[in-house]
Parts: structure tokens; C-alpha cells; sequence
């Protein structure tokens, strides 16, 4: 940046009227809501919604200036004529199975899918544009949609505002499933809410708590909706999601029990004073018949139940727009407590770091008699650096055994034996309880195959190639360049004289 | 027999070294050509003399002047010699390779009965007025009336008069010499209304070597087709002050007009937006003896940056973007003043910086604070801040404060803010950027093309070049005939021609082979067939000699 100088001139002599008619700026309005839901699984999922909302024909009037609305996102819906845009920005995988039915899911990776206005004449070219521009502004890799991996869904994907007619000609649908989301995706994701990360929920929005969990997704949802019941005129709204699933047994020691703080390492200061509404709602539906199994703090002030996803949900609601909610304590942790602990058991695992720490996974269990347990560990094939790769890449990789330690109860109690007395194979292994017994088991090393590049391929075609090429040219070469006769042997020729030599040294007549 | 068999053997031997050397003619003649165009870098044919001959090019910028005379403005047997035109030229020292010359045109002519009419009204005002209305002059012309040497119009200590659209007045002289005089003060009003060094030198200050002007003179703002002009509101304590601004109505009776005047320069548009929570980079210093904050002048730079990264980049189009911001401080740092390098707090609480845009600091009346429990409701003062910005979008344009010449009067600008010879100024200034710009590039790629073998240069990039070169030439010429507008047209088609044949990807297609990898593939073939041509054709070459030796051992 060149260095800045101070204005000292004026010299402006402006129209003298300054009274204008003070025409009444069009209204947006912003709320925000966190839902906290402990899922059946043990992990907690935390769903962030942000949606402001325009009273304003963003389609029919020109509109360049701008309060809550985001311009960047403003700008392309006049400019590509958007009617509807959705956007999502998704790592890992929602497992309906162990966590229920999300809110909202999105696919892996990122997705992209717009309504264009009918008023539009290239749908594939605004898209392309769009999808470019779309990747500066969010830092994705949205510029590799091409025509390969855009379809136009004509059944499933209907608009989700107000919308009078539904050609599907209008709509755009493509997936990015290789895109990785990151802190590079969310830093201008949070830059479009109106109190950035400073105020209200959007504090909890730290990046390297948010990247930590199994499953984050973020989205950027636009479309019209109807300004008032009746539906006699449009807003915009431009609704902001971020759901996160963190995993109990890395935030919470193996332990249920969540707070803010513990998830994202921070609390709620103060409320984000844009908002017209900004509350957080914690999921505190017994899952048991004796209803007293969890509790949160601070009490609530209100709960809320209605049926959510086909089942009777009771949550409970913290305004925080309401005085009494942050000003006790001058911050608000939300805190869920199990009052029966959950099965015991201690699970300890430490993820790798490429090239630094391998993963270590260690369970502790009590199994039951005659039963069997099955640990299973998925993992994804990876590429190597091309340096890495063995001699024998072909062979595989070794990963190695896991160990069992068991105290195994004896048949037979046996008698507290001398410890020097005893023979030495009887006492490796310290004995505390002469009811059972220790045992470390090994299980085989595993043997990963792991995708393996052909490190030479091109260049050994061209060679190849050009072998077979060199060695038809050649004889032709000689067929044709060649003269030849019938020579009469010489008396000459190396091996002859070397021959005749070691004849000589023999005393045999030579050749 | 043995004859025979030896004659047949001959015979062998000739047409062995026959096919011989007929392999390596098919090898010189058909399969080296055939290789070196198969893997040749495509480039179409450039004009690169014409792109040479572009930096010797001299640039000749003509002013039109019609100078008229009024009755009793020059003595009376002068008055004969009218109508006559005179060519003033002088050559503007630059340290630059292009050569600029300024040429100033004058047609002297006798005033028409209209014009004498208007002259002889009472203020220089409504004579304007009266002359403009069947006047239509061109963009870069300027009109001179000559007047005599007592009449009323100018207040009696002035000589001349500069008015907003393209016309002067200066007052004549009963004297022998009275053209040589009069055309000298007819010089100094066209130079303070059109040309000068600084500004030519301004606008190439992206061209001009660092010493001479880049410290003293505010670089402007690059040319370029349009300009996006962002206002933004920026709220760092919402908890506080409840700001409105009406923007609308500001831009619609302010910037609207000012940008219409400017719109023969480039396309405009405008939008504006308001940040929460964006804080300025830098802490302010507190200041106790009026227990204010302050920001000095060495910290202004460190402010911009961390805004910047709030306010988003323009989505909807290309153009450069100009910031112009209103800072309304945080309850705790204000009343918050900017101090310029003598600690004395600058008057209008603004700075810019060139290239990027203004700040604006607005400081909530302390006041509001007593009335009312938080958040304060403030209303900005819009023609407060809007003479602060648009001050400083002159600024940004180039467009400095006019220099006039000692008992001159000087007519200040109308309601849009800009005078008509002020826009005839920038676009002379930004046709010579353009067409320097377009020369520096059409060069450049001409040296690129000449180092770099492997670029390649297709159709339409030569195509953009000819056009290219075509609009600066054109552009040159019509800067010599004093055409201004249509010169200006054509520096921007060749600015435009000239970066799109620079920055085409298909430049770049064929740039990251080396040399030694290319080798690495071609050996395996080349080698095993160059090998027995090259070792019979050396045996062919041994055998002749030997055969052309012998006769003259015989002799």
C-alpha cells in the first residue's frame, strides 16, 4: 500500500440545498440461532443459523447500496440474475445411523445448485461465471465446474423459495465430491455475517475447533420468500448454516458431558447487537423412560417442544437478546451434564501426524463370557510421496500387530507363590491376584496394499517405441546398404592366430 | 569369372553406397524438415519493426486555440492582417523515450456580431453564458477573446479570465507589438488551461525513472475502461452509535453529477455498503491536554490494511476499485483526530491514499452521548463527508488544483465540480498513459517473444497486436490534428488490444519443456538412425577421397 497522505484541501463548493426527500432506506433484519444436540451416539452436533433478510425486490430494482446483506453476494444476484443459490461446503460424512436425522444434510465436498431468473439468455455461461466467481469469493475450488459434472435435475431439486413456474432449464446442479474444506473456506464464510466472528454466536466460530470434528458442513442458502403472510410482495432472504458433529471421546475424554467452552473453546460474551433475534436451543429430550437423566446449567428460563423430525423434541432456549441471560455471569457457558454416567470404559486415541506419529488406539473393555468382540478400523488408501515408496512398492505396507492385554481368570486359583523361590518361567509376569492371569496377545501384522503409480511408464513407451523403430530401420539400413560376397578365409583373424598360438605352446602344428 | 564376379561386386558396392547416400538425403531433405515443423512453437507473423518503430515515436499533442478579437482590442492596422493562424511549439522535457510535443494552434480572427454583443455586457459571467449557447467547441479546443485594453468585463487589476467550459478572456493592448504581447498571455491562460510538464509527468509517472517524480508527485490513478467506486460505512461498535447514512440520496446529488462530467473518461459505477465491528489497523494514541485520540501521520498506512481485508472484493466486474470510507470510532478511542507531521490535527479528519481510496473519520457529537442511553442514534452529515470524498476523487484522478497565472481571475468550478477544460486535461493526459502503456507492453512482448522461444503466438493474439499497433498509430495522428475524443477512443483500444494479446493464456501452453527432457525423448530414436548414416557417410567420404588421391600420385 503507498503511503497514505493527509487531505488538507477542500475545495468543493456543493449544491447549497442539503434537504433532499430522506427516502427510507429498504429493511433487513438479522437472526441467529444455535441448536446444541446431544446425538444417540454420544457425540454432540452443533447447528448454526444465521439468516438476514431484505424487504426488497432484489430483482426488479437496481440496488447498490448495502447494510446487512452482504454486497459480494448481493452483486451476483443482479448481475448473474439469480433467483435461488445454494451453496455447501462439506468434510466428512453424517451418519444417519449413529447420529439420527440431520437438520440438514449436504454431500461430501462441495455442491452447488441455482435457479436462474427466466429472464436470463446464456444459463451456461452466467454459470460458469458464476461458478468462478463463486470460488473467489469462498476460496473453494467451485471454478472446475465444467459441462462434465453439471447435470439439470428435472424431479428432485425444486426451488425452495417463492418461485411462479419451475422450468427446469433454469437450474444447475453439480458436486465437487474431491473438494477439502478448510479454514480457507470458512474465514470468507464468516466475513459475510454482519458481525463478522466479534459479536453473538459467530464467536464460537474458531476455525481450529470447527476442523476438529467429524463432520463439518457450511452453507450459503439465497432465495425470495414472501414478506408477509398474505405474500403480496418479496424479501430476499440469504440464510448462513454451519452444523458440526463434535466427537465426544476427543473433546470430552471419553465422557458425554459437553460446554461451550469445552467444544469451541470459547463462550458467549454478548449478544451480536445487528440481531433481532439471537437464541441458542439445547436438545434436552430424555432418550430414557425416568426422565431425570441429563441437565444442563444455567437452568433455562424457557423450553420449547414441538415435534421435529417425526419425534416430540423438548428443547431448552437461552435469549441471549434477553438481559438477564448474559449479564449474571458476563459470559455464558452452556454446560449438559449426565447425571448417571454412562458405561464405563476408557478409550484413548491420538491421531497420526503424516510422517511424524502413527495413530494409537487404545480400548479398554470388559467383555462379557463367551461373547465376541470385533474392533474394526477403517482406512483410506493414500498416495505416497514418490520418493517414499519402497523398492518393492508391489509388496505392500506393513502396519503393524495390535496387542491384546488380558487378565484372564483362572480355572484353578493358584496358591501366592515365592517370587525367588518359584521357576523362572512362572514369574514374568508380576502376579497381584492370584484369581486371574495376565496375557498379552499379538495379532498378525497387516499387509496394506497401497495404490502404487507406474514410475516409468511414458518414458519407457518411448523408448520401447523407439527401439522397435531404430531396430527395423537398422536392418533394413544394412539390407539395403550393405554388399555381400563370398570372401575366401584369410590366414589371418584373431582367432585363428590365438589358436595357432596355444597350438604352438602345445606343440601341435598349427592350422 | 572371377572378372565377372568382381564387376558384379562393383556393382554392389556402387548401389550399396547409392541407397546409402540416398538415405541420408531422404534424412536431410524430407525427415529433419518434417521433425522441425512438427514440433515447431506456432507463432504467427508480428509487426516488429512497427513495434520498434513505436518507442522512437513522437508524440505531438495539438491545442486548437481560436483567439478572437474584439474591435479596439489591437490597433487598428493590425486588426487588418486578421483572420491568421500562428503555431507555437515547444517539446516537454521528459525523461522519456517517447518525444512530447506541445503544439499550440492559434487561429486569430476577427469577433462576430454576437460576440461583440456579449463582450461588451456588463459581467464576464453572462457574456459566458451568452457566448456558450450557440457555441459547440470540441473536447480539447479552447476559445480566447480578446477584449480592449479598458473594457468593464474584468474587474480593472485583471488581465485575463479563466471560465469553467473551454473559454478565456485577456485583455488586449494598443501597442506596436501588440500581437507578440498579446500572444504571449494568451500562451500562459491555454498552458494553465490544457498542458503543462506536471501533468503530462504525472501521468507517466508509472514510465518516468524514480528520481525525478515519483516523491513529489501523487501518482494518479492507472487508466483503465471503468472505476468502481465503493463508499463504506464502517461501524467498529454497533453496542454504541446507531449509524445512518443516507448514501442514496448523497450519491444521487453529489457523486452523480460529478461522475457524469467525468463519464467521457470512463464508465462509473458506484455502490456503497456498512461494516460492523471493522477496526482501523492501529491503535489510537491518546492525546491528554484535549483528552482526545489521535492518529499520526507515520501510522496512516498501517490503517488501511486490515480493512481492507472486510470489504470484499467486487464481484460484479473487473474494474480498479476506489474505497472511500467513513470511519465512525469506538466509544472508547473517541473523539479521534488525525495529526498531520507537525502534531496539529488535520481540519477535514480525512487522508487518501493514492490509488486506493479515502478515509473519512466522523466523530459522534459528544453531545448525543448525554441525551440518550446507548446506542447513540447518529445521523452522518452527508455534505460534510461528501465534500471530503469527492475533494479527494479529484485527487485520486490526477485532476490537481489549476495553476493561474498572476492577475489572472478564475472562475471556481460549477455545481458538478469539474470544469470542462479540467476533463480536456485528464483525457490529454490519460490518452499519452494510454498509449505509453500500450507501447511498454506491445514492447515488452516483442523482447519476450524474442527471448523466450517456446511461446506461442496464435491468430487472434497477432491479430489483437496489428490492432494494437494500428490504434496507437492512430491514436498519435489524431493527437496531432487535435482531435481529442477520438484520440482518447483509440488509446484505449490499444491499451485493451495490447493486454489482451499480452496476458492470452495461449501464450503459455508449451512453456514448461525443457530442453534436456525434450532430448531425453528424442535420443532413443534419433540416435540408432543417425548412427550408420553418419558412419557410411563417412566411409563414402574416406573412398572418394582416397579414389581423388590416387590419380595424383599417378601424374
Amino acid at each position: 500500500m503507498a503511503a497514505a497522505v493527509p487531505l488538507f484541501l477542500l475545495v468543493l463548493l456543493l449544491l447549497g440545498s442539503g434537504g433532499w426527500s430522506q427516502a427510507e432506506p429498504p429493511r433487513d433484519s438479522l437472526r441467529e440461532e444455535l441448536v446444541i444436540t446431544p446425538l444417540p451416539s454420544g457425540d454432540v452436533a452443533a447447528t448454526f443459523q444465521f439468516r438476514t433478510r431484505w424487504d426488497l425486490d432484489l430483482q426488479r430494482e437496481k440496488v447498490s447500496h448495502y447494510r446487512l446483506f452482504p454486497k459480494a453476494l448481493g452483486q451476483l444476484i443482479s448481475k448473474y440474475s439469480l433467483r435461488e443459490l445454494h451453496l455447501s461446503l462439506t468434510q466428512g460424512f453424517w451418519r444417519t445411523r449413529y447420529w439420527g436425522t440431520p437438520f440438514m444434510q449436504a454431500p461430501s465436498g462441495a455442491e452447488l445448485w441455482v435457479w436462474f431468473q427466466d429472464t436470463i439468455t446464456d444459463v451456461d455461461r452466467s454459470w460458469k461465471e458464476l461458478s468462478n466467481v463463486l470460488s473467489g469469493i469462498f476460496c473453494a475450488s467451485l471454478n472446475f465446474i465444467d459441462s462434465t459434472n453439471t447435470v439439470t435435475p428435472t424431479a428432485s431439486f425444486k426451488p425452495l423459495g417463492l418461485a411462479n413456474g419451475t422450468d427446469h432449464y433454469f437450474l444447475r446442479y453439480a458436486v465437487l465430491p474431491r473438494e477439502v474444506v478448510c479454514t480457507e473456506n470458512l474465514t470468507p464464510w464468516k466475513k459475510l455475517l454482519p458481525c463478522s466472528s466479534k459479536a453473538g454466536l459467530s464467536v464460537l466460530l474458531k476455525a481450529d475447533r470447527l476442523f476438529h470434528t467429524s463432520y463439518h458442513s457450511q452453507a450459503v442458502h439465497i432465495r425470495p420468500v414472501c414478506r408477509n403472510a398474505r405474500c403480496t410482495s418479496v424479501s430476499w432472504e440469504l440464510r448462513q448454516t454451519l452444523s458440526v458433529v463434535f466427537d465426544a471421546f476427543v473433546t470430552g475424554q471419553g465422557k458425554k458431558d459437553w460446554s461451550l467452552f469445552r467444544m469451541f473453546s470459547r463462550t458467549l460474551t454478548e449478544p451480536c447487537p445487528l440481531a433481532s433475534e439471537s437464541r441458542v436451543y439445547v436438545d434436552i429430550t430424555s432418550y430414557s423412560q425416568d426422565n431425570e437423566t441429563l441437565e444442563v446449567y444455567p437452568p433455562p428460563l424457557a423450553t420449547y417442544q414441538d415435534v421435529i423430525l417425526g419425534t416430540r423434541r423438548t428443547y431448552a432456549v437461552y435469549d441471549l437478546l434477553d438481559s438477564a441471560v448474559i449479564n449474571n455471569s458476563r459470559s455464558l457457558n452452556l454446560q449438559l451434564k449426565w447425571k448417571r454416567p454412562p458405561e464405563s470404559g476408557y478409550i484413548h486415541y491420538q491421531p497420526a501426524q503424516d510422517r511424524l506419529q502413527p495413530h494409537l488406539l487404545e480400548m479398554l473393555i470388559q467383555l462379557p463370557a463367551s461373547s465376541v468382540t470385533k474392533v474394526s478400523i477403517h482406512f483410506e488408501r493414500a498416495l505416497l510421496k514418490w520418493t517414499e515408496y519402497t523398492p518393492d512398492p508391489n509388496h505392500g505396507f506393513y502396519v503393524s500387530p495390535s496387542v491384546l492385554s488380558a487378565l484372564v481368570p483362572s480355572v484353578v486359583a493358584a496358591k501366592p507363590v515365592d517370587w525367588d523361590e518359584s521357576p523362572l518361567f512362572n514369574t514374568l509376569f508380576p502376579v497381584s491376584d492370584s484369581s486371574s492371569h495376565f496375557v498379552r496377545l499379538y495379532t498378525e501384522p497387516l499387509l496394506v496394499n497401497l495404490p502404487t503409480p507406474d514410475f516409468s511408464m511414458p518414458y519407457n513407451v518411448i523408448c520401447l517405441t523407439c527401439t522397435v523403430v531404430a531396430v527395423c530401420y537398422g536392418s533394413f539400413y544394412n539390407l539395403l546398404t550393405r554388399t555381400f560376397r563370398i570372401e575366401e578365409p584369410r590366414t589371418g583373424g584373431l582367432a585363428k592366430r590365438l589358436a595357432n598360438l596355444l597350438r604352438r605352446a602345445r606343440g601341435v602344428p598349427p592350422l | 569369372m572371377a572378372a565377372a564376379g568382381a564387376a558384379a561386386t562393383d556393382l554392389e558396392v556402387v548401389r550399396g553406397k547409392r541407397a546409402a547416400l540416398f538415405f541420408a538425403a531422404v534424412a536431410i531433405v524430407l525427415g529433419l524438415p518434417l521433425w522441425w515443423k512438427t514440433t515447431e512453437t506456432y507463432r504467427a507473423s508480428l509487426p516488429y519493426s512497427e513495434i520498434s518503430g513505436l518507442n522512437s515515436l513522437q508524440l505531438r499533442l495539438m491545442v486548437p486555440i481560436t483567439v478572437v478579437f474584439t474591435q479596439e482590442s489591437v490597433p487598428l492596422d493590425d486588426q487588418e492582417k486578421l483572420p491568421f493562424t500562428v503555431v507555437h511549439e515547444r517539446e516537454i522535457p521528459l525523461k522519456y523515450k517517447l518525444k512530447i510535443k506541445c503544439r499550440f494552434q492559434k487561429a486569430y480572427r476577427r469577433a462576430l456580431d454576437h460576440e461583440e454583443e456579449a463582450l461588451s455586457l456588463g459581467s464576464v459571467q453572462e457574456a459566458e453564458t451568452m457566448l456558450a449557447e450557440p457555441l459547440e467547441q470540441a473536447e480539447g479546443s479552447l476559445t480566447v477573446y480578446v477584449i480592449s485594453e479598458h473594457s468593464p468585463l474584468l474587474p480593472k487589476d485583471m488581465m485575463s479570465y479563466i471560465g469553467p467550459k473551454r473559454t478565456a478572456v485577456v485583455r488586449g493592448i494598443m501597442h506596436r507589438e501588440a500581437f507578440n504581447i498579446i500572444g504571449r498571455r494568451i500562451i500562459q491562460v491555454a498552458q494553465a488551461m490544457s498542458l503543462t510538464e506536471d501533468v503530462l509527468a504525472a501521468a507517466l509517472a508509472d514510465h518516468l525513472p524514480e528520481d525525478k517524480w515519483s516523491s513529489d508527485k501523487r501518482r494518479p490513478l492507472k487508466s483503465s475502461l471503468g472505476y468502481e467506486i465503493t463508499f463504506s460505512l464502517l461501524n467498529p461498535d454497533p453496542k454504541s452509535h446507531d449509524v445512518h447514512w443516507d448514501i442514496e440520496g448523497a450519491v444521487r446529488h453529489y457523486v452523480q453529477p460529478f461522475l457524469n462530467a467525468l463519464s467521457a473518461a470512463g464508465n462509473f459505477s458506484v455502490d456503497s455498503q456498512i461494516l460492523y465491528y471493522a477496526m482501523l489497523g492501529v491503535n489510537p494514541r491518546f492525546d491528554p491536554a484535549s483528552s482526545s485520540y489521535y492518529l499520526a501521520t507515520h501510522s496512516l498506512p498501517h490503517v488501511i490494511n486490515p480493512v481492507e481485508s472486510r470489504l470484499g472484493s467486487s464481484a460484479a466486474s473487473l474494474y480498479p476499485v476506489l474505497n472511500f470510507l467513513l470511519y465512525v470510532p469506538e466509544l472508547a478511542h473517541s473523539p479521534l483526530h488525525i495529526q498531520d507531521k507537525d502534531g496539529a490535527p488535520v481540519a477535514t479528519n480525512a487522508f487518501h491514499s493514492p490509488r486506493w481510496g479515502g478515509i473519512m473519520i466522523y466523530n459522534v457529537d459528544p453531545k448525543a452521548y448525554k441525551a440518550s442511553e446507548l446506542p447513540v442514534r447518529v445521523e452522518v452529515d452527508m455534505v460534510r463527508v461528501m465534500e471530503v470524498f469527492l475533494a479527494q476523487l479529484r485527487l485520486l484522478f490526477g485532476i490537481a488544483q489549476p495553476q493561474v497565472p498572476p492577475k489572472c481571475l478564475f472562475s471556481g468550478p460549477k455545481s458538478e465540480g469539474i470544469m470542462t477544460w479540467e476533463l480536456d486535461r485528464l483525457l490529454w493526459a490519460r490518452s499519452v498513459e494510454n498509449l505509453a502503456t500500450a507501447t511498454t507492453t506491445l514492447t515488452s512482448l516483442a523482447q519476450l517473444l524474442g527471448k523466450i522461444s517456446n511461446i506461442v503466438i496464435k491468430d487472434d493474439v497477432a491479430s489483437e497486436v496489428y490492432r494494437a499497433v494500428a490504434a496507437v498509430q492512430k491514436a498519435a495522428g489524431e493527437l496531432a490534428s487535435g482531435h481529442l475524443a477520438s484520440a482518447f477512443a483509440a488509446s484505449q483500444e490499444a491499451v485493451t488490444s495490447s493486454e489482451r494479446a499480452f496476458f492470452d493464456p495461449s501464450l503459455l501452453h508449451l512453456l514448461y519443456f525443457p530442453d534436456d527432457q525434450k532430448f531425453a525423448i528424442y535420443i532413443p530414436l534419433f540416435l540408432p538412425m543417425a548412427v550408420p548414416i553418419l558412419l557410411s557417410l563417412f566411409k563414402i567420404f574416406l573412398e572418394t577421397r582416397k579414389s581423388w588421391k590416387k590419380p595424383e600420385k599417378v601424374d
